[in-house]
């Protein structure tokens, strides 16, 4: 394995800890789905990466299109729970949503 | 494959990649840590056709970048932060929780980079896919593929519209 593979085997890690922090980390619902964007940039790069190394970049390309469009659509689904969750509680706050709490 | 003439730029635009998502993930202000994901998409965009990818660049730069920065900042426009008081109270318990990440990468990245020598990992196969073209994976071996992936978008457009229905009845 030279250099520059590992340095890319590095930096998705790193991204994969970003994005994972954030997710258990944050309070506001919206960072939330940013951390999760986050995630899914690592597993892409990695995607790409295992496809360059291979030589088989069209089977990684295909799958690749086919993360960008259900990660498109878990987010458009998500940015509208959490815009009803705000009309409904008034608040992004994981820790006020008490709703259910009893 | 990985050209060594590129080595270079490849360091700096996964520096640049990591240092945007940090800043997404840090950054107090929504707008902004919207605005630092889309950088995160172009930045990607760039190593994917670096890399040899240049149909999935291109469905990166204008889904990601393009329609999820979209949605991200109608969907931070719809919702309000809280009053001054509540948000000069968050600062400092933001700045409490989120002070151990640029440390815990650190150590990581330091970690991997003195126990690379002593790894013997050895991923680079050699693949036997040469030649086939993205059209004829995607329409020939992966149809299934393109089905679900109707599908989905179906059942997207369905969940926007329900959402959407529910809050007008309301």
């Amino acid at each position: 394995m030279n250099f520059i593979t590992f340095f890319f085997i590095d930096a998705i890690l790193m991204l994969f800890i970003v994005g994972f922090y954030c997710l258990v980390v944050s309070r506001n619902l919206i960072r939330v789905l940013i951390a999760v964007e986050v995630l899914t940039k690592a597993v892409t790069l990695m995607l790409i990466l295992a496809g360059s190394l291979t030589n088989q970049t069209a089977l990684a390309q295909a799958f690749v299109i086919t993360l960008i469009i259900i990660e498109v659509v878990v987010i458009a689904i998500a940015a509208g729970v959490v815009i009803g969750v705000y009309e409904h509680n008034g608040t992004l706050d994981t820790q006020r949503l008490r709703n259910l709490k009893g | 494959m990985l050209d060594s003439s590129m080595n270079v730029w490849m360091v700096i635009l996964l520096s640049l990649l990591l240092l945007s998502a940090v800043f997404a993930v840090m950054i107090r202000d929504l707008l902004k840590a919207a605005i630092a994901l889309a950088a995160v998409s172009v930045v990607l965009t760039v190593i994917m056709f670096l890399l040899g990818s240049p149909l999935a660049a291109v469905f990166e730069l204008s889904v990601c970048a393009g329609l999820i920065t979209a949605i991200f900042i109608s969907a931070i426009s719809l919702t309000k932060p809280g009053t001054q008081e509540e948000l000069a109270a968050k600062r400092r318990l933001r700045l409490k929780r989120f002070i151990y990440l640029p440390i815990l990468l650190v150590l990581i990245g330091v970690g991997l980079w003195l126990a690379w020598p002593s790894l013997k990992l050895d991923i680079a196969a050699v693949g036997t896919g040469a030649g086939l073209s993205v059209q004829q994976v995607l329409w020939d071996a992966r149809s299934l593929d393109i089905l679900g992936q109707i599908i989905i978008i179906l059942a997207g457009v369905f969940g926007v519209v329900v959402l959407f229905r529910g809050r007008k009845a309301r």
